[in-house]
């Protein structure tokens, strides 16, 4: 479903990817975790699509279609309303926005408020409805949680938890280990633009991952 | 991609920065009250003894929509940088055509507001009359504004992400301008003058050329400016 081979990208000096490779199938759900400046943003662009690697090769099955994308910035116009956001994001898909969605993310009572206007929190709710306005296979998801509040964090889970029961696949980079941990069937961890670590999660909880991963990064 | 599709796309992509034109207006009213102040100072300084206004008036007007346009095509493509929005453009399953087509359909439509303003003022500061020449003289304003828009939205791609976007857009999209521009005055000239369309055939010609090298070149080019 999704595929890495050899991916190397350099900024300037700093290597951010550094001959990364793995694959996710169907219904996995990999959490990577990362210091800053590990290399995880750079590394979900590029199987995003939206950096080209100087070396590797970074393949999505459906293409561009099949990716919903969550990245710091909301990707949201201001002036629309998050129903017109929505309707826009639609589309370019070529796809009606499910009206569900919105009740989803307890969305319903701010679909006709203007998005400047709205909170970090609804802000990151309508990003997160934005990403999934086509029901994509793949969704690429940087720091997802950031800015929610303990309700939508939940909601978010369950969401994703949908999305991998339907046999889809999940790449998710976050510093947050226990809500990361909580979602992944695989864990990665990253320093130097490399991974340091990638296994199957293997019922191991949030409090063994963040354990190993702090070793794993010293 | 399929032309219907790059078509839908492109109004899609159109239609949404003219909605947040509508909402936020804060391109065409910067670039009307440009165009109002430079027509106003224009009247006041010109001594009308000194040059016909007839022929003082196609530089004037043309050099004041120039200017105007580069205030409205600088916007174009800084509300994609509104919450990285850019970044979900690209990402879309739409050909980068589509995003060019519907920012240049846009910008088109923001230039064209602009000259709609214009054109009746400096008819009536500069006493001159254009209603007997209305449809060629549309024909000119049409064909230059392709041709320079066209650029324009190039170049305010190119430069967006830059600290000093506003400066290095004037800077690089004026030189290319200056062709369809020169040609758009002296074809207007003659409209002006009162003399018949034959005799500005060439400079239609002109302007036509450069539209159709120019959006294809910017098509061409278009991809690598917004490709990280």
């Amino acid at each position: 479903m999704l595929r890495a081979e050899e991916l190397h990208h350099s900024f300037a000096s700093v290597r951010a990817l550094d001959g990364i490779s793995f694959s996710v199938r169907p219904g996995q759900t990999l959490a990577i975790f990362g210091p800053n400046g590990a290399g995880k943003t750079t590394l979900l662009k590029v199987l995003a699509g939206l950096i080209r690697p100087q070396r590797g090769h970074a393949h999505v099955d459906g293409g561009r279609r099949a990716i919903g994308w969550i990245g710091h910035q909301a990707q949201l116009y201001n002036q629309l309303t998050v129903k017109e956001n929505l309707r826009f994001w639609a589309s370019l898909y070529d796809v009606h926005p499910p009206g569900e969605l919105l009740a989803r993310l307890g969305l319903e009572e701010h679909a006709d408020r203007p998005v400047r206007a709205l909170s970090r929190g609804l802000l990151q709710r309508v990003a997160i409805a934005r990403a999934l306005v086509h029901n994509p296979a793949v969704l690429l998801l940087d720091e997802p949680f950031t800015g929610l509040d303990r309700t939508a964090a939940e909601t978010l889970g369950r969401l994703l938890a949908q999305h991998a029961a339907a046999g889809r696949a999940t790449v998710l980079v976050t510093h947050n280990v226990e809500e990361g941990t909580g979602l992944a069937t695989d864990v990665a961890f990253m320093r130097a633009g490399r991974f340091v670590h990638f296994a199957p999660r293997a019922g191991r909880g949030p409090q063994q991952v963040g354990e190993e991963y702090r070793n794993a990064i010293a | 991609m399929r032309l219907p599709e790059v078509v839908r796309h492109s109004w899609t992509v159109a239609s949404k920065d003219l909605l947040i034109e509508f909402r936020s207006r804060t391109a065409i009213v910067s670039a009307a009250m440009f165009v109002i102040l430079v027509l106003l100072v224009f009247t006041f300084a010109r001594d009308p003894t000194a040059v016909a206004a007839v022929d003082l008036a196609p530089s004037i007007l043309w050099v004041t929509l120039t200017f105007a346009a580069v205030l409205a095509l600088n916007r174009a493509f800084q509300l994609e940088l509104e919450n990285q929005a850019l970044d979900g453009l690209l990402l879309a399953p739409i050909g980068r055509s589509s995003i060019y087509l519907g920012k240049l359909l846009a910008n088109l439509v923001f230039v064209g507001t602009v000259e709609l303003i214009g054109v009746p003022l400096l008819a009536l500061f500069f006493n001159v009359t254009v209603w007997p020449y209305a449809a060629p003289l549309a024909l000119v304003i049409v064909l230059a504004t392709i041709g320079f828009v066209s650029v324009g939205t190039l170049f305010s791609a190119m430069t967006v992400r830059t600290r000093v976007s506003e400066l290095l857009l004037a800077v690089l999209v004026l030189p290319f301008m200056i062709p369809p521009l020169m040609w758009a005055s002296r074809a207007t000239g003659p409209l002006l003058a009162g003399r018949p369309l034959s005799d500005i055939i060439g400079w239609l010609k002109m302007l036509a050329a450069y539209d159709i090298v120019f959006v294809g070149l910017a098509l061409l080019l278009f991809p690598a400016t917004v490709n990280e």
